[in-house]
């Protein structure tokens, strides 16, 4: 059956148009938060704004059903006004904006206002968006164009998407938001065009460029060869497909080769050189050499002891790990980059949404999704310096990241549990974005292990939830690109929550019944990827394209292929299942469509009707591309030990670090996450007596019936890296270890409970490191890095035992512009997750009460390099905190038994600002003070009090605990004092006061109110 | 008249009906908490319902959970409202004549935070005129924004709604954008005040009732968290009683736990003590009108 929608609208005839206000005297709070912002922000005054809804309705339905749908459908009888085809005009208004979405844009709010209008009238349900909406703002002063075209660029829009509208009077003509239907879209799309790879490296290059490949010439000449091959030919020939490859082969292998989907330079062959020791070393793939091979030790020695909870690693969208008998737990952690530096509010939520996917397409799939946690790198929002043609203000992409993170996890009914911000200048080479996803899935269903991905030849190919359209064309080779000003729009899109909800729980329901024999999700090079990915397991695949629900008409037979149209999944079905799989599907309201099936004939046939558009051998399109071959060389920096004026004010330099951008409260970002929809959420950003005290990581429950759970945490301190990049890849480790320790997890095979699972993501965002004359002259230098951050993950994670179950790698994170560069700096995240054994056991980081005893658990050590302390005075320093793993285990082994037994009141890990900053926080959350004095120690004191070195802890005690703790603890436990009533933080070093300050200002500073809106 | 005699098939239990689909999201938690309660809970599909797989008479009780239904599009609660109103059965008849009869049958609604909005919107709260039009709503919070925070909340003294018992004041979260509540007119708002329907308010930590920013989270008329109808047995409220079911969901449970102040069994959540109210007092009234009907 034909689903291509192909009725075209009557182009000549216009829209009814509703337009809905609100009632005269009724508060706007969205207005006025437009005009706040303007005046803040953009400094003009706009005087009052008010905000209106335009829908735009195409249907053929009478004036009086026009009428019946506006009052009853559109409008609250309270709040609203509702006027039809005529323009109002609100008596104050001096200006206007109207901002409508360019064609083919997400737009559910028309979608919904359609399905209430058939719902309403009794109209079948229709194909094609046939209902609009558009946003009108008024504005009570006149404004010029081009204040009007800064606050619609700025606060209400992005010109990539939207298309805006301006005036003094009233808006006078009405974009027409709908895909204009090609004339010749009655015809089938011309089939197979096929590209002509005769020529030489720069003919094949052009043709990678033009076409936007991001293949280099190595794989444009493996790809030429293989078409060349007299077999292929023949093949080719007998099957009627022309001897060049088609235009959909090519954006195939292109989608595939890609390194969004590849991972080239984390498989490739690197030259290591350390040209100070002359040391040299071949390292065969950075994924093989560190992160399979420290995954695989821990492993086999997991196995000796018959403790079997790494269920599954380096397969499928994401790694499992076991809870117990009957329960997997799945994470994943990706980065959205790219997208988010181009439209920061579609580049989060579709980097969310994108991510809930792939826990939900492990092995059978439809796990339940249990939290999201984000951490963003941006450069500061009141950045000041120059910005570049297709760059944002990163004002504007925090901004609209955090909406996406809003919107993503909030309307999904997924708890953001925890989460980071980075600032740092060199972020407006592009922002990171990296969103994890936690999930359980049954380790059965109806008897199948539910970890397994089974497919046979003849399986059916079931295409699920939205429907295709031009979106996200290019989006894997795009992401392996750099930005530039001409970066494609069309990579931009807005994820839709409520379809993904949709989805997924039809999934859950589908998987559940025994109906799904696997599936995967549709990312990063659309059905292309997910397919040719599935067709490794039955050893072929045929495709018919014709069958494809599209979203309009017009797509080429590749675009069909490898449109990246978000909230979709590819499911894998016995055909004996399909009817009663698609019954489930329309109670869920959820769009299914056959498009193929799986074989086992070693190709990829994709065919649109009887006409053949692509076939390409899988052991081709799989192993065909050719190793890249890398040269790294490591050359320590130049560093100069850090000058600090004489006898500082310390009190002073403790407000400007609480109020510095890495250290300010989260609390104005973090109340806008639904931290606790679930009713599962234990430890939560933001607790305490006064609810707003920083913790270092979550802890979730399960399910309602066990009181077991899992901690969840996030290391990442790329400035280290200025210094030494295996420390801060080390460092960065460690925090998220000692994050989980701080609330009470125990590390992996301590606890002697089974099961005891504890796993890390990885995921490295880099600048591109491959070393280049011209375009990047210091590459090697930055692949070097990236061989130490490799090396040092792999010393830490199997000295801990914790293995990596999921990961990855963006390796393009660079801006130009003309000759300019802005790279990021080599960052690398790792997001931890732990089995805690009893959530009421845990420990939060906020003092509990007045005569508790604290305690720094850890030495300091004079470390004060790339700290935020030496950032306050523009420098880098020399010595960067270096983790010392050895003793860092024996205390964390003895803190989470002083936990466990219930010695420890309130824990809170030291990382930036050091002490200092740990004791403000814990007295900020607790509404108490603290009186503390330094012990002597042979370090300067502003090493005491904001050196960053790692593996340690402020900690309390209840008095009557304090032989019990020192005694485990040992010389470790370092005695500073006590909690006071008095609200004040008095810190003293040889019977001197180095600090002192009431809470209410340290409060105030590290609240910096409005700094990050 | 009670068309139901399921009381004697399941053994005297309560069962409630839990609503999901369409971006309901807070379903599983619900249906824990009146399990918790002791009753028996279902999670049924809206389309279920609409298609007559599943019988709404079956149950005492419907829930209307939190969530995002259609993503708050046209405005939170408003395309759902729309369905429970306009959607047609199978054969024709509106849902909405189900839905009167099982309210007039003696049954019970809860909607929390998305179905208090769908609530208000359907007009069966406050429902003063008993004509099911709206006559309230629930608008975008002052702030302009989503918050997830801790309120205070008071019951209404003189509330006799059978969901909140004796029930003096109590800590929940709030998570919504759209809850601040308007009425229509005076007249409305003063029928409100007079009848008692504003069950529950946002309080200050003596109890007192109070509009102040961010104790009044959204800055609601009347300081309203909570409305019922004039039979006591349609009850919305914005808070989430159904994310306190376990005593550290509380921002500061661990003090509290050190303190010893939380109350009722060690591991239970305050919020609980909603669903148990109900469910008992349905139970309750249920069996005597069985015993009633018997003798």
């Amino acid at each position: 059956m034909r689903k291509h929608p192909s009725e075209s609208p009557a182009p000549h005839q216009p829209p009814y148009r509703v337009f809905r206000l609100l009632k005269e005297g009724i508060p706007d709070p969205v207005g006025t938060k437009i005009a706040d912002h303007a005046k803040k922000v953009l400094h003009v005054d706009t005087g009052r704004v008010g905000c209106a809804k335009l829908f735009l309705v195409y249907a053929p339905i009478s004036p009086s059903q026009l009428e019946e749908f506006a009052a009853n459908g559109l409008r609250d009888a309270i709040l609203h006004d509702i006027i039809i085809n005529d323009i109002p005009k609100p008596a104050s208004a001096m200006a206007f904006i109207t901002v409508a979405r360019f064609p083919g844009v997400t737009d559910d709010e028309g979608l919904s206002a359609q399905a209430v209008m058939e719902d309403l009238l009794e109209l079948e349900p229709h194909l094609d968006q046939r209902v609009f909406s558009q946003d009108i703002y008024w504005f009570e002063h006149p404004l010029d164009a081009k204040a009007l075209t800064n606050i619609a660029h700025e606060l209400l829009g992005n010109p990539l998407i939207h298309h805006f509208e301006y005036g003094s009077g009233i808006p006078e003509t009405v974009f027409d938001p709908r895909v204009s239907i090609r004339a010749d879209s009655d015809t089938l799309p011309e089939i197979h065009p096929s590209v002509d790879l005769t020529g030489d490296d720069e003919a094949l290059l052009r043709v990678s460029r033009e076409r936007l490949l991001s293949l280099n010439a190595a794989e444009m000449r493996a790809i030429a060869r293989h078409f060349e091959d007299a077999g292929v030919l023949a093949e080719r020939q007998a099957l009627g497909l022309p001897t060049h490859p088609t235009e959909c082969e090519l954006e195939i292998l292109a989608q595939t080769w890609s390194e969004h989907c590849k991972h080239k330079e984390f498989s490739a062959i690197i030259q290591y050189r350390d040209l100070e020791t002359g040391q040299s070393l071949t390292i065969d793939s950075l994924f093989n050499a560190f992160i399979k091979a420290a995954t695989r030790r821990i492993q086999l020695d997991l196995r000796k002891i018959g403790d079997d909870w790494l269920v599954k690693v380096f397969s499928d969208n994401a790694g499992a790990v076991k809870i117990d008998d009957d329960r997997l737990f799945i994470w994943k952690v990706e980065t959205h980059n790219s997208p988010s530096a181009l439209d920061p509010y579609g580049g989060a939520i579709t980097g969310i949404l994108g991510n809930n996917r792939d826990p939900l397409g492990t092995g059978i799939g439809g796990a339940r999704l249990l939290f999201n946690t984000n951490v963003l790198c941006f450069a500061p929002p009141d950045f000041a310096g120059e910005l570049y043609p297709g760059q944002l203000h990163p004002r504007k992409i925090l901004s609209g990241v955090c909406r996406g993170i809003e919107d993503g996890g909030n309307k999904s009914g997924i708890p953001t549990v925890n989460g980071s911000i980075v600032f740092d200048d060199r972020f407006r080479g592009k922002p990171l974005v990296f969103c994890g996803t936690g999930a359980v899935m049954p380790a059965f269903y109806k008897g199948r292990p539910s970890w397994e991905k089974e497919i046979a030849p003849g399986d059916l190919i079931v295409m699920a939830g939205g429907r295709v359209g031009k979106d996200g064309i290019h989006g894997a080779t795009f992401s392996s690109a750099e930005i530039d000003e001409k970066s494609p729009h069309s990579a931009v899109q807005i994820g839709s929550p409520i379809i993904q909800k949709r989805l997924a729980d039809f999934l859950q329901a589908a998987c559940r019944e025994g109906l799904v024999k696997c599936c995967t999700d549709n990312g990063a090079g659309g059905l292309s990827s997910s397919i040719g990915e599935l067709a490794t397991i039955s050893g072929g695949a045929f495709v018919d394209l014709a069958g494809i629900p599209l979203k309009y008409a017009g797509l080429k037979p590749w675009e069909i292929f490898l449109s990246e149209s978000q909230e979709r999944m590819s499911l894998v079905i016995e055909p004996r299942y399909e009817a009663e799989l698609f019954d489930l599907a329309r109670l869920h309201e959820v769009e299914l469509s056959v498009i193929g099936r799986f074989t086992g004939d070693g190709f990829l046939d994709v065919r649109y009707d009887d006409r053949r558009i692509a076939r390409l051998s899988m052991e081709f399109l799989h192993h065909g591309v050719p190793r890249k071959s890398l040269v790294a060389e490591w050359k320590r920096p130049e560093l100069s030990a850090p000058a600090i004026p004489q006898n500082p004010d310390y009190g002073q330099i403790l407000l400007s670090l609480l109020g510095s951008p890495n250290i300010r409260s989260r609390e104005s970002i973090i109340r806008r996450y639904d931290h606790e929809v679930k009713g599962l959420t234990v430890i939560k950003p933001l607790m305490g007596r006064s609810g707003i005290a920083p913790q270092d990581a979550a802890i979730m429950r399960f399910d309602h019936d066990s009181f077991q759970g899992i901690a969840i945490s996030n290391g990442i301190i790329p400035r280290y890296g200025d210094i030494d990049p295996y420390e801060m890849s080390a460092g960065s480790f460690d925090e998220a270890v000692r994050q989980i320790i701080s609330v009470g997890g125990r590390l992996p095979g301590s606890s002697g409970i089974r099961n005891g699972f504890w796993s890390v993501n990885d995921n490295f965002c880099v600048p591109d490191s491959v070393f280049d004359e011209t375009m990047n002259p210091d590459g090697k230098l930055k692949l070097a890095k990236l061989v130490q951050m490799c090396q040092a993950l792999y010393d830490m994670s199997v000295f801990f035992g914790i293995p990596m179950t999921s990961g990855k790698d963006s390796m393009k994170n660079d801006f130009r512009w003309k000759s300019v560069k802005i790279s990021v700096p080599p960052t690398v995240l790792y997001s931890m997750a732990a089995k805690v054994e009893d959530v009421r056991k845990t420990v939060t980081s906020d003092f509990k009460a007045v005569g508790d005893l604290v305690y720094q658990v850890g030495e300091t050590f004079d470390e004060t390099g790339a700290s935020e302390f030496l950032r306050l005075f523009g420098q880098l320093g020399d010595r960067v905190p270096r983790v010392r793993k050895e003793t860092a285990k024996q205390r964390y082994l003895a803190m989470s038994y002083a936990i466990a037994r219930g010695l420890v009141e309130s824990c809170h890990d030291l990382s930036d600002g050091g002490l200092a900053v740990g004791l403000a926080e814990s007295a900020i959350g607790s509404g108490l003070g603290a009186d503390i004095a330094l012990p002597a120690l042979p370090l300067p004191l502003t090493s005491v009090l904001f050196a960053e070195s790692h593996s340690r802890f402020v900690v309390t005690v209840r008095s009557g605990n304090r032989d019990a703790f020192e005694r485990l603890l040992g010389p470790d436990a370092i005695f500073l004092g006590s909690v006071t009533s008095g609200g004040n933080l008095h810190v003293r070093a040889a019977s001197k006061a180095v600090l002192n300050l009431p809470l209410a200002a340290l409060t105030e500073a590290w609240i910096a109110e409005g700094s990050l809106e | 008249m009670r068309n139901t005699d399921t009381m004697n098939e399941r053994n005297g239990r309560v069962k409630a009906l839990v609503a999901c689909g369409f971006g309901i999201n807070c379903e599983d938690e619900t249906a824990a908490a009146y399990r918790m309660a002791g009753a028996e809970a279902q999670i049924v599909h809206l389309n279920q319902l609409f298609s007559r797989d599943v019988s709404l008479h079956k149950f005492d009780i419907l829930h209307l959970p939190g969530g995002f239904s259609f993503g708050d599009d046209l405005g939170s609660g408003k395309v759902l409202a729309n369905k429970l109103r306009y959607k047609r059965m199978p054969d024709g008849t509106p849902f909405w004549d189900e839905l009167l009869r099982f309210i007039h049958n003696g049954n019970y609604i809860f909607g929390i935070c998305n179905g208090f909005q769908a609530l208000v919107k359907t007009g069966l709260l406050p429902n003063i005129s008993g004509g099911f039009e709206q006559e309230v709503t629930l608008a975008t919070n002052l702030s302009g924004i989503f918050e997830d925070r801790w309120c205070r909340i008071v019951r209404n003294p003189g509330s006799t709604s059978p969901f909140l018992g004796d029930l003096s004041t109590i800590e929940l979260p709030v998570r919504h954008g759209e809850g601040r509540m308007i009425a229509r007119d005076a007249g409305i708002r003063d029928a409100i005040r007079h009848l008692r329907l504003d069950c529950l308010r946002y309080c200050d930590e003596a109890g007192k009732p109070t509009n102040r920013y961010p104790l009044n989270p959204n800055g609601s008329d009347l300081d309203c968290a909570g409305l019922t109808d004039t039979t006591g047995r349609i009850l919305g409220i914005m808070p989430h009683p159904e994310a306190f079911l376990s005593f550290c969901n509380h921002p500061d449970w661990p003090r509290l736990a050190r303190e010893n102040r939380h109350s009722h069994s060690k591991d239970d959540g305050h919020g609980l003590q909603i669903f148990r109210t109900i469910v008992a007092h349905i139970h309750t009234s249920k069996c005597k009108e069985r015993s009633e009907k018997m003798s």
